[in-house]
């Protein structure tokens, strides 16, 4: 009998897993979710260009006026023109939401490795881990902020610490399950060294579900932060941030509801938009993580 | 029994077709099948993976995945009935009434967090109106009729309390509890011990006689086939191949496909002996045991001996075989060889050199002198290496510079009768036989004095099975590599292996030249293994039984 | 079973060991004198010097953690900065809006999220599944403050359905009664006069709050259901002829429940951040507007006594829902 058929020849050599793109216009609210996020985007890059007003500029005879030609979306308590301060709100929510993504990413996928390849720190790192994840992250990052005063880096840093916890359990789970693959014992039978087995073998495997997974802290990033302005617990208050402006619109919200509903529109439309290219790259780059949905 | 008189025909299947999708021109995963099952029969339809076999059955029952898998022509007539215009309705009614069916995996096919009595009492109560007391004794009754010990006890038993013996008896009691008129059985014995097998394919027909059952039974496996079927259907890509009476079929199949199935399953009996060697010894295990153990925060620690002193010698160009049912530890033994894991005690020497108790640091120059094999092809490759790299990997680890081991990685992709355009490729572009071969020319990358074969053929069909044996053998006649061969199959170690060990929790109950092993066993456990050894009254390979043979010879 | 709960027990030290070094080494890691950070920029040196003594900040930094490691085993979790009241004493009255605010969330969340989560997992791919998951991502990024002001726009300041904000106690009726000297009768009837106001302060920040957990439940109720219904057993109890809602209820949710409590543990913590901000949009009187007040007020004190307790009802709670494990599969005892 002949040798069970070979592939045609002609057949392209394809790589698999390789991370594409396209899925992010697989689907038509996917498509609208993707532009949605590139115009917000756009819009904290070209803040200066687009901002009608200085978002600082305090003009106290102006406050609280509704929409004008001059105020489209009018101003707020102390006069200042609510539609710059949205635009330039923009910058604040994305880089922390980059910035938190990037960093629990990068101290997760270190500790996640490295608790998956050796027991004795596994079990250290584990209850580590646990005990941050008791605490509630708000909890958690209010009382970082309170403690070392509010600036970008401290509430990024705030965000990210509990963040971390959810990304390293990802990358042990990955790994654990990955070096009981036949392949990674064939690698060690063949003299395989350790950082070229986890280098090569396993941290592959991670990839995937690491885009994915930060997506989903960048979307929580970004909620956070809101949520801490709101709180009055995150960058000071003049400084222009969608959570600060719902703050400070918390008093006038019976007056002019707006300065609630306007911040909170583009908030909702920039988090759900991160959310749905999460759950788009999911579907597409890593199916077998559908069963795992601990957010 | 094979009176095929057509008043007495239980399921009726004319000119099925079953498409990929609804599409007209869908690909079709049953193409124009007709089949018919009797009273008192049992039909195997028997193929390889693929054929379509386990969708025919799923199709009967109306348990195909919808809108994924659509009958689209043809009839299956159950007792004169039309099912596939049936509703859903009275295909509920229908099912363990007038057809049932039993699945593969005993262990999944359960439900875990339901008590088993309850699960057989819920086909009662959907289908009569017994009260409760009633409803209990029938299902005592026929928990005793498949032969379960202390009924009382296992009726209100979670299913993993049950081993998968006696789950498969608790799916087939609850098939039969309604008497249908037919019974489905897809491959019930595939993930059972042989010994368990045996039980279960006697319990199978003995039920049949007393009920006038027809069964539909489906299995890769000749052995099961000769031992249970009266006529055999055979199935390829969809299409049925041939169909006859059993004798038929085992002794003049008509069709090529047919006669290349039979000729591809190994003898149960020993290939010629190969003369006895003096070349030096490559492997020992000296009393090498594995214990685990399963500690607990209170209480004491439970051990359990995986393996215990097991001893083994293996010289240059020899193959040695373990063979055992599972969790007989012989897997166990192979790892702790390859150092995959660390023995609790006994040494094994590699060409003389003890590495039993070697740092992973020291171990790695010896490491390249014992290579292994595994059992299932599509996790031994990593997916996102290209096949040229994953063999490549073991030479350049011990230095040979890549551009050489790529080259070697050609020749060796030759060795295995892979094209060497293979070598840019990844493996998800390679069938099960195929990335077996991979596998194979990896370990052989380094020019090992030993190969492990861990259960390597078993995830295999059986004419790739064959063709894979064949190479290894080829390989060791020319490389003069030593084999160390863990499997299940007393079939395949009866046509590879020189010497045989049979373990048996965790120890070698019997060890010696296969020849004399496996046709004349001193031990009853043995004796057991290769009675309960299904079809071994066949030589399928010569179409006659083995009975036959020996007069022939003689 | 006592084994496996004792384990489970044991298991939780660890983590609210982690959770109290943690608290206790964010003042003392932080750049600079923690007195001066808790006093603000304009305190006087005796301002300083008390807020050193009252947290024996002169001690040796082992000193501390042993010291103050022992009077939390002995339920002393300090004493305010600002008010000098014991914590506790603070905490105690602020319970009741919180706890019921938690409760009415959870027990309506669950019911509206399973059924969701088992019909979009049975009716997969159809549009019933696609509007379950985008109503769930819609739980996710909308974020609760803004839900909240929503709801206040429509239901209270548009149609007039309910208060505002604001809270009444379930006792409110006899609020001038000292607790203690009422009969059980008695008390029973001023729950009843005290409910309706009580019950449509409730709504709202209920359904606020229910929102972003109703995702998560039905997302992941979906998600092991689907699981589920591939499994073998399923399969079995098709071929056995019995009904769609026999083989849902009775065989796949019972599998399907272990990670959907998984999630509801684990998003208790979630549930927690939730209650945090729900009671300021909605001015109740939690202990969620004591922690805000007190980061506010740079308390730290409270804040750090906040920050134990939530973590001990998260892990309780997921102690709880260990033991529950045990009685929804049979596999996991001992």
């Amino acid at each position: 009998m002949a040798i069970d058929t070979l592939p045609e020849s002609s057949l392209p050599v394809t790589r698999p897993f390789r991370v594409k793109f396209g899925f992010l216009t697989s689907t038509p609210i996917i498509a609208v979710a993707t532009v949605c996020l590139v115009l917000i985007i756009l819009m904290a890059i070209f803040a200066p260009l687009l901002a009608p007003h200085d978002p600082l500029l305090l003009t106290p005879a102006q406050r609280l006026k509704p929409s004008s030609a001059q105020y489209l979306l009018g101003t707020d308590a102390y006069g200042r023109d609510l539609l710059s301060r949205i635009i330039y709100g923009a910058r604040i929510s994305l880089v922390i939401g980059l910035g938190a993504a990037v960093c629990s990413i990068g101290v997760g996928l270190l500790i996640g490795l490295v608790a998956g390849f050796f027991r004795w720190v596994d079990a250290v790192m584990m209850r580590v881990m646990d005990g941050l994840m008791a605490i509630p992250a708000i909890l958690l990052a209010i009382a970082v902020v309170s403690l070392s005063g509010a600036s970008i880096w401290t509430v990024m840093i705030a965000i990210t610490i509990p963040e971390i916890p959810r990304v390293a359990r990802l990358v042990r789970s990955v790994v654990l399950t990955a070096r009981e693959e036949p392949y990674v014992e064939a690698a060690i039978s063949l003299g395989s060294s350790l950082p070229k087995i986890m280098w090569r073998h396993l941290m592959p495997n991670t990839i995937a579900p690491l885009i994915v997974q930060g997506t989903y802290v960048c979307a929580s990033a970004i909620l956070t932060e809101a949520i801490l302005s709101f709180l009055g617990a995150g960058i000071s208050p003049e400084t222009p941030t969608w959570g600060n402006i719902m703050a400070e619109g918390r008093a006038y919200f019976q007056v002019k509801p707006s300065l609630i509903f306007w911040p909170g529109l583009l908030l909702s439309i920039a988090i759900l938009s991160v959310n749905l290219i999460g759950d788009a790259a999911r579907d597409a780059l890593d199916p077998r993580m559908k069963q795992r949905e601990g957010k | 029994m094979t009176t095929t008189n057509s008043s007495n025909v239980v399921l009726d299947i004319n000119n099925l077709v079953v498409g990929l999708g609804r599409k007209a021109d869908a690909h079709r995963i049953i193409d124009d099948l007709s089949l018919q099952v009797h009273e008192g029969e049992t039909l195997c339809l028997v193929g390889e993976s693929g054929s379509g076999k386990s969708v025919t059955s799923l199709t009967v029952m109306g348990l195909q995945q919808k809108g994924t898998l659509v009958p689209s022509g043809g009839s299956v007539k159950l007792v004169g009935e039309e099912l596939l215009t049936a509703t859903d309705r009275r295909l509920r009614q229908l099912r363990a009434t007038r057809m049932a069916m039993i699945f593969q995996e005993p262990m999944t096919a359960l439900n875990p967090v339901v008590p088993v009595g309850r699960q057989i009492d819920e086909v009662l109560r959907a289908h009569t109106d017994l009260d409760s007391r009633a409803r209990r004794q029938k299902i005592l009754a026929m928990m005793e009729h498949v032969r379960l010990p202390d009924v009382e006890r296992i009726f209100s038993s979670y299913p993993h309390r049950l081993s998968g013996g006696q789950r498969q008896r608790i799916m087939i009691a609850m098939a039969l509890v309604l008497e249908p008129k037919l019974l489905i059985a897809d491959e019930p014995t595939t993930a059972l011990d042989v010994t368990t097998q045996k039980q279960i394919l006697t319990l199978i027909r003995d039920l049949q006689r007393d009920h006038g059952t027809a069964v539909l039974f489906i299995t890769h496996d000749m052995g099961v086939v000769a031992e249970i079927a009266d006529r055999v259907a055979v199935m390829r890509h969809g299409r049925l191949v041939e169909a006859g009476p059993l004798q038929d079929v085992l002794r003049t199949p008509k069709m090529d496909y047919t006669r290349n199935l039979l000729s591809s399953v190994p003898s149960l009996v020993p290939r010629a002996p190969r003369p006895e060697t003096s070349e030096p010894v490559v492997l020992e295990a000296n009393e090498l045991s594995k214990i685990y153990r399963e500690r607990s925060l209170y209480g004491k620690a439970r051990e359990v001996a995986a393996a215990s002193n097991v001893t083994l010698t293996l010289r240059k160009g020899r193959t040695l075989g373990i063979v055992g049912e599972s969790g007989s530890g012989k897997s166990t033994v192979a790892r702790c060889i390859v150092r995959l894991i660390d023995p609790t005690s006994g040494g094994v020497r590699l060409a003389g050199r003890e590495i039993s108790d070697l740092s992973r640091r020291l171990l790695q120059p010896h490491r390249q002198k014992i290579q292994i094999i595994f059992q299932d092809p599509y996790r031994s490759l990593n997916p996102r290496v290209t096949v040229g790299e994953s063999i490549a990997e073991g030479p350049i680890n011990y230095g040979m510079p890549r551009k050489d081991a790529l080259a070697r990685a050609r020749e060796l992709l030759e060795l295995v009768h892979l094209p060497p355009d293979a070598i840019s490729r990844y493996p998800h572009q390679f069938s099960g036989g195929q990335r077996q071969r991979i596998a194979i020319a990896r370990a052989l990358a380094l020019d090992p004095d030993v190969l492990v074969a861990d259960e390597a053929v078993s995830a295999l069909d059986v004419s790739v099975q064959a063709q894979v044996l064949d190479l290894l053998d080829e390989i060791q006649r020319r490389l003069g590599i030593a084999l160390l061969f863990i499997t299940h199959d007393l079939r395949v170690a009866a046509q590879i292996c020189d010497d045989v060990a049979v373990m048996q929790r965790g120890r070698v109950v019997e060890q010696g030249p296969a020849a004399e092993v496996l046709t004349n066993p001193q031990q009853a456990y043995t004796r057991a293994l290769l009675d309960a050894a299904p079809g071994r009254g066949w030589d399928f390979a010569n179409f006659r039984p083995v009975s036959e043979g020996i007069v022939a010879t003689a | 079973m006592l084994g496996y709960l004792l384990r489970r027990i044991l298991a939780a030290i660890p983590v609210m060991g982690v959770v109290a070094l943690f608290v206790f080494l964010l003042l003392r890691l932080t750049p600079g004198d923690p007195a001066a950070i808790l006093a603000g920029d304009n305190a006087t040196p005796e301002q300083l010097d008390r807020i050193r003594t009252s947290l024996g900040l002169n001690e040796p930094i082992y000193i501390q953690f042993y010291t103050w490691v022992a009077k939390l085993l002995h339920g002393d979790l300090g004493v305010s900065l600002i008010s000098n009241k014991p914590i506790l004493e603070m905490i105690g009255p602020r319970l009741e809006p919180s706890i019921a605010v938690a409760l009415a969330t959870i027990t309506l969340s669950i019911l509206v999220a399973v059924p969701l989560g088992v019909i979009a997992a049975w009716k997969h791919g159809t549009w019933i599944d696609r509007f379950v998951m985008g109503l769930s991502v819609l739980g996710f990024s909308v974020p609760v403050f803004v839900i909240g002001y929503v709801l206040i726009q429509f239901f209270a300041i548009d149609l007039r359905w309910v208060p505002v904000q604001g809270y009444k106690s379930i006792m409110s009726a006899c609020a001038k009664a000292p607790p203690n000297s009422l009969s059980t009768l008695q008390a029973a009837a001023c729950v009843r006069d005290s409910f309706g106001p009580f019950f449509e302060r409730l709504i709202l920040p209920t359904c606020t709050l229910s929102f972003i957990y109703v995702a998560l439940i039905a997302r992941m109720t979906r998600a092991s259901m689907l699981d589920v219904l591939g499994e073998d057993y399923v399969r079995t109890a098709r071929a056995k002829g019995i009904g769609e809602t026999g083989v849902l209820l009775r065989h796949a949710l019972r599998n399907a429940a272990v990670p959907v409590i998984t999630v509801i543990g684990s998003g208790f913590a979630l549930l927690i951040s939730g209650v945090v901000v729900t009671e300021s949009v909605f001015n109740l009187p939690g202990i969620g507007r004591l922690t805000v007040d007190a980061v506010l007020a740079r308390d730290y004190p409270v804040i750090q006594a906040m920050i134990l307790l939530t973590s001990g009802i998260y892990v309780g709670v997921n102690l709880l829902i260990d033991v529950a494990y045990t009685l929804l599969d049979p596999r996991i005892r001992y």
